[in-house]
């Protein structure tokens, strides 16, 4: 489903940092990838790369066998296809909950008011978060901010989604209620790459694990391997570290 | 709404502030003394009362009688009545309000006698028609202004270089010299070029207001441009990756989701610059506008009531500039409460 071949980023603003370095991957449908590391190994920007949010200096990415770098590609279409939640959920601020999963259901798949209503209700009702439908993002916690990310992306009927950090700026209480919503999404069978320190996550759900570190995949494999028999040096390190 | 006091306030005990309260009231009295004895002092006439004119008016009308005839008929025409008048070149007839003649039918009338004397109907004055062109440019200028500002705003923080550079020129080209030369410039030599090309394609000319609203529009958009950007750039990133990863394109992003919380940022610094587009309305007399500053200066020319006609016309100015503050307080707490 996705093919990553030789990718490499370089940022030179502020200073020279190799934040890709030779990234090669294969993620086929219906697989969750979990891609760990510690900080500033390359994982953002590995997500990010997926769908352009960056561009990669050299190598390639086939989505669905369409060459996201290629100029011609139209790359919103792309996007369409595949949902992303962020760390800082980035719900916009001045529409309602319903108006913040309706909004690209309108602009990008051109659905009309009942049928992208019902939609946003149904996808709310699943994350448990209907009964805000009317609320502004201000007023909801944590938690319930990163299930309505999650319902946003959902409702768009991606075939991929992408997680960087969603429980990270959480409060300890309210991750297990989105580990919950995405543990249930890679049950459903939906092709998932999710960077995230939630090691339990990684061994319930996950299918494989990528560890980074200094913008290179260093090690991957199963849940299994990975916890239990890590061959590479740094990979013990980091998960002694976190573990 | 909670009242906010600033630090300074709150460090104050509540007798100073008693006290200086009074001394504020003190001080306004102070200054309108002393500007009233100064013009005793100069002995000067107040005549506020024959201001009123300045808006509202009714001429006096006085008939007089050409030629030689005779009052051939009077005939009632409601509260009117028509006055014929039989002269060796035929009959003229006058419509005049009841009770402003004393003629009789068959009396004879020669040149000078007065036929009829009264009050027209109500008119503007030369303030009230001053204060509606000024309203009436500045909110077109205000309008063309916000999507000059909008647009360059825009293109201003986009990646093409045609747009960005573009948007840069302008602001710093418009910015960068006194909007007076702007006007001039506007009216004296496009609209010169531009009048005897419509002149030579049979098209009639453009009127002298345009080319004051155009010169308006686009030095108060150079000013918005700026104003808009920095609302732009104070946006979040991660609202743009949102919008992006979702599959919008740059401008459905830019008009759904950046411009609308922008604006919460863009009101209160572009209220500043509508009030001063409507004081710089003041510098189109000079192309022979008769907005309100000329308008007062012509009644001047004619009354001799500089003081009176000055005063009233800042005071109008002020009115403006107050109401249009009062209704952008408004509109930014309709929208913080959102
Ligand atoms: N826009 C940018 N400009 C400059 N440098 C960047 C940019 N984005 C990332 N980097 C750098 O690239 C490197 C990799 O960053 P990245 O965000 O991918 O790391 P990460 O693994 O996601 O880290 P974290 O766990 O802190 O999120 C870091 O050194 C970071 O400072
Ligand atoms: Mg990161």
């Amino acid at each position: 489903m996705i093919e990553i071949n030789n990718i490499y980023k370089t940022y030179y603003v502020p200073h020279e940092v190799r934040a890709l370095v030779d990234v090669s991957n294969s993620i086929k449908a219906g697989e969750v990838v979990v891609v760990i590391g510690p900080s500033g190994s390359g994982k953002s920007t590995f997500l990010r790369c997926l769908n352009r949010l960056e561009t990669a200096d050299h190598g390639q990415i086939l989505v669905d066998g369409v060459d996201i770098f290629d100029p011609k590609t139209d790359i919103n279409k792309v996007r369409a296809e595949m949902g992303m939640v962020f760390q800082s959920f980035n719900l916009f601020p001045h529409q309602t909950i319903l108006g913040n999963v309706c909004l690209a259901q309108k602009l990008v798949r051109k659905r009309g008011k009942k049928e992208r209503e019902e939609k946003a209700m149904m996808i709310l009702e699943k994350v448990g978060i209907a009964e805000k439908a009317l609320a502004h993002p201000s007023n909801l916690s944590g938690g319930q901010q990163q299930r309505v990310a999650i319902a946003r992306a959902l409702a768009m009927d991606p075939k991929i989604m992408l997680f960087d950090e969603p429980t990270s700026a959480l409060d300890p209480e309210m991750i297990g209620e989105v580990l919950d919503v995405m543990k249930a999404l890679a049950k459903e069978g939906m092709t998932m790459v999710c960077v995230t320190h939630e090691m339990g996550f990684a061994r319930e759900v996950g299918d494989r694990v990528i560890f980074m570190d200094e913008g290179r995949i260093v090690e991957e494999g199963t849940p299994e391997h990975f916890f239990t028999a890590p061959t590479h040096a740094r990979t013990k390190l980091f998960l002694k570290q976190i573990l | 709404m909670e009242q906010k006091k600033s630090n300074i306030s709150r460090l104050s005990n509540p007798t100073a502030h008693a006290v200086s309260v009074a001394g504020f009231i003190a001080l306004m009295f102070l200054v309108i003394g002393s500007v009233y004895y100064a013009t005793v002092a100069v002995e000067y006439q107040w005549r506020w009362f024959k201001i009123p004119q300045y808006f509202m008016y009714q001429p006096s009308i006085t008939l007089y009688v050409e030629a030689d005839g005779e009052i051939a008929s009077l005939n009632p025409n409601k509260d009117k009545v028509e006055i014929v008048i039989q002269g060796e070149e035929g009959e003229k007839k006058f419509l005049v309000p009841a009770g402003s003649f004393h003629w009789d039918e068959g009396d004879s009338v020669s040149p000078g006698d007065i036929i009829a004397q009264y009050k027209g109907e109500w008119k503007p004055g030369l303030l009230a028609i001053g204060l509606w062109v000024t309203l009436k440019i500045s909110f077109i200028s205000t309008i063309f202004g916000i999507l000059l500002g909008i647009i360059g705003g825009v293109a201003r923080v986009s990646d093409t270089p045609i747009l960005k550079w573009t948007a840069i020129t302008y602001v710093e080209v418009i910015r960068g010299s006194p909007l007076l030369v702007q006007i001039m410039i506007f009216y004296f030599v496009l609209g010169t070029t531009m009048n005897k090309i419509l002149m030579m394609n049979g098209i009639p000319k453009i009127n002298p207001e345009w080319y004051g609203i155009m010169a308006l529009s686009i030095f108060t958009g150079a000013y918005v441009v700026e104003i808009v950007r920095a609302g732009i750039e104070a946006i979040h990133p991660g609202q743009v990756e949102a919008a992006r990863s979702a599959g919008m394109s740059y401008f459905q992003c830019m008009f759904h989701i950046i411009l609308p919380q922008a604006l919460k940022t863009i009101l209160p610094p572009l209220a500043g610059q509508f009030i001063n587009l409507i004081k710089d309305s003041s510098l189109l007399g000079m192309i022979s506008i008769r907005e309100l500053t000329k308008a007062t200066r012509e009644g001047i020319t004619t009354s001799l009531q500089t003081f009176e006609l000055w005063i009233l016309c800042a005071i109008l100015y002020l009115l403006m500039t107050f109401t249009l503050s009062m209704f952008v307080q408004y509109l930014e707490r309709r929208t913080a409460q959102k």
